[in-house]
């Protein structure tokens, strides 16, 4: 996030207009950045410190708790009180990938990889010229034209999907992988178009209208001076749009079945098991969150700016 | 942004002279602007609106696919079902207990972490991370682990944690509650509230550290207590920030489908409505009732939404007009 890396003067100020954003003010000269701890170095933080460290392993135990689970023998995952220093072993894992049973696991996230990055293609090629024509050379009205595409993202998706449901069935369709990345394209294309021109605004104007009156052809003003700007930008809106689509579970439980299952549809065979099944159980959230995981942090960077729609920086 | 890009039209514009060519031309470029925009404003159109306008039709059709010789047109009858329908009307109560507590709680729980993550303090990228795993666990994947390896009553870690604490103090005795059928909704809003208090924290803590800080610091320098600067300079800073990760956070939870349908499966009064609307149409085959409920969501949605979009409106124009 621009926010921790004091060294971003482009995002962090954004309550002072354009013109002044280079004068020296005490937060671009000052060798801190919080007056605060400046003032009162060891005492606040210290007590802020072991909080936020208390209350961050709080959050993440469940998360550690499950990939601890993952790796222990069955027995050992369901005792109570926990058995935290059991042996550990893969056992887990291996049955996850079809040891016992022979079932091989990877259509459900093969499923998923392809749905997620299908889209995710489909939604970039459509984002990254609509958000050209709203941000570099807008169209006139073009703030209608951004809540509109906001507007399409507040629908729940249950007010649309009994007309898709039963379209996909006429047309032969349900249980199709293709269709669902059809879906989850439209389900990511606002989001995108707002993140994509919240990152293609960031272009600068002056470097255009440069190259412009140097001659430069369009694929070349593209290439030079938009695509460096608005590169991670993109990387960042793919990864959100991947996040999202490969999360998806109600879109996906209802037009898929056997052939097009993703990943969230194969877990849900999970909700209602018996008996010894917890350290499998985990080890399935565990290999199926991996990606999301990676997506996640690779984009932490520009991930509020994504989840705000490129609201807030 | 908007008047330098004008500016370049502009003198572009200018060699040509006001005749018929000069006017078609301009309508041309005009269309060559918006023809990068159609292709995704045409495919949503398809994709979203279209589907929506069925479902609106559907609303007013007494149609069960079981029983397809009754299908004809109901009137608002599925409306006046929806509202009445016991089961229903539970579905919308939910809905809103679920939203609103769990929007809440995780905006003052990730206010606090924001705050927290504020300042400077050992590692505090790792606990940024730590902190930020919850909301990068796939939805359904957090719900399994929630529902079978927290919550279980047998061998949960919550009640492993409880017989751990009570035997230190040689108790056999410890509380071994069932929160998921004791308590199946406070389960999902804990497991939710869990989820989203990363959203709101990181929403939050860019709004933090907006703040002009030459003011903070002026308050400083005249003797402001803490406290003061909190809620005289910080909150009113943070305000469209809060309303910001509120609104979104509401429109994602009322849509929340993946954490009901496996912590409970809808059942003891824990259907909010996008599980009933799945339910009625998939499992119950009526139609025309589901489509209702769902236009209910969207009218729901809609009033949550013209909230959001204000605000979403006002830091747009902040920014777009920089």
């Amino acid at each position: 996030m621009s926010a921790l890396t004091p060294a971003a003067p482009r995002n962090t100020p954004r309550n002072t207009p354009r013109n002044t954003r280079h004068r020296p003010t005490a937060r671009n000269t000052g060798s801190r950045r919080r007056g605060k701890s400046r003032m009162d170095p060891t005492r606040n933080n210290t007590a802020a410190g072991v909080a936020a460290w208390i209350l961050a392993l709080l959050f993440a135990a469940p998360v550690l708790w499950m990939i601890l689970t993952s790796f222990h023998s069955e027995v050992d995952a369901a005792t109570n009180p926990p058995s935290l220093a059991a042996d550990i072993t893969l056992d887990a894992y291996q049955e996850f990938f079809g040891a016992s049973s022979g079932v091989s696991p990877w259509p459900p996230p093969i499923n998923s990889a392809t749905a997620s990055i299908c889209s995710t293609v489909l939604v970039l090629v459509l984002a990254i010229p609509a958000a050209y024509a709203l941000s570099i050379r807008p169209v006139k009205k073009w703030t209608d034209v951004m809540f509109f595409f906001l507007s399409t993202k507040m629908m729940p998706v249950v007010a649309a999907i009994l007309p898709l449901f039963l379209f996909a069935k006429m047309a032969g369709a349900l249980d199709n992988i293709w269709f669902l990345v059809l879906m989850y394209t439209s389900m990511n294309l606002p989001i995108a178009v707002w993140m994509m021109r919240s990152f293609l605004a960031e272009v600068p104007v002056e470097m255009l209208e440069a190259s412009q009156i140097d001659g430069a052809g369009l694929l070349l003003t593209l290439r030079k001076i938009v695509a460096p700007v608005a590169m991670p930008g993109i990387a960042a809106t793919a990864l959100i749009c991947f996040i999202f689509s490969w999360n998806e579970l109600l879109l996906a439980r209802v037009l898929t079945g056997v052939m097009a299952g993703t990943a969230p549809v194969f877990l849900t065979g999970f909700v209602s098991s018996q008996g010894l099944f917890l350290a499998k159980v985990c080890a399935a959230a565990v290999v199926i969150s991996l990606p999301v995981l990676f997506a996640g942090f690779a984009a932490q960077d520009k991930l509020v700016q994504g989840l705000s729609l490129g609201a807030v920086k | 942004m908007t008047s330098a890009t004008a500016r370049v039209s502009r003198t572009g514009n200018s060699a040509a002279k006001p005749s018929k060519n000069a006017k078609s031309r301009e309508r041309a470029m005009a269309w060559a602007r918006r023809a990068p925009l159609l292709p995704a404003l045409i495919f949503l159109i398809i994709v979203t609106q279209l589907p929506f306008v069925v479902s609106l039709f559907i609303s007013f059709l007494n149609w069960n696919s079981l029983r397809p010789d009754q299908t004809g047109f109901a009137g608002f009858s599925n409306y006046i079902e929806v509202l009445t329908n016991a089961d229903l009307r539970q579905a919308i109560f939910t809905t809103i207990v679920l939203t609103v507590s769990v929007v809440l709680a995780s905006l003052v729980i990730g206010l606090g972490l924001a705050l927290l993550l504020d300042k400077k303090f050992i590692g505090r990228g790792l606990a940024r991370t730590l902190l930020i795993a919850p909301f990068l666990v796939v939805p359904v994947a957090a719900a399994l682990v929630w529902k079978h390896a927290l919550l279980n009553p047998t061998y949960g870690l919550i009640n492993g944690i409880l017989t751990w604490i009570w035997s230190l103090f040689g108790s056999d005795t410890p509380p071994q509650p069932d929160l998921l059928s004791q308590a199946p909704l406070m389960a999902v809003i804990l497991s939710l509230v869990w989820q989203w208090t990363p959203f709101m924290m990181l929403i939050l803590l860019a709004g933090l550290q907006s703040r002009p800080m030459d003011t903070v610091e002026a308050a400083q320098m005249d003797g402001a207590s803490p406290w003061n600067i909190f809620t005289h300079l910080t909150l009113p800073h943070l305000r469209q920030y809060l309303e910001l990760g509120g609104l979104l956070g509401a429109i994602y939870i009322v849509q929340n489908f993946d954490a009901v349908f496996t912590l409970t499966s809808g059942g003891l009064g824990t259907a909010n409505l996008p599980y009933a609307v799945y339910q009625t149409f998939y499992f119950a085959n009526e139609y025309g009732l589901a489509s209702a409920a769902g236009v209910v969501v969207v009218i729901g949605t809609i009033i949550v939404a013209t909230f959001a979009l204000r605000t979403v409106f006002s830091l747009f124009k902040k920014e777009a007009a920089r």
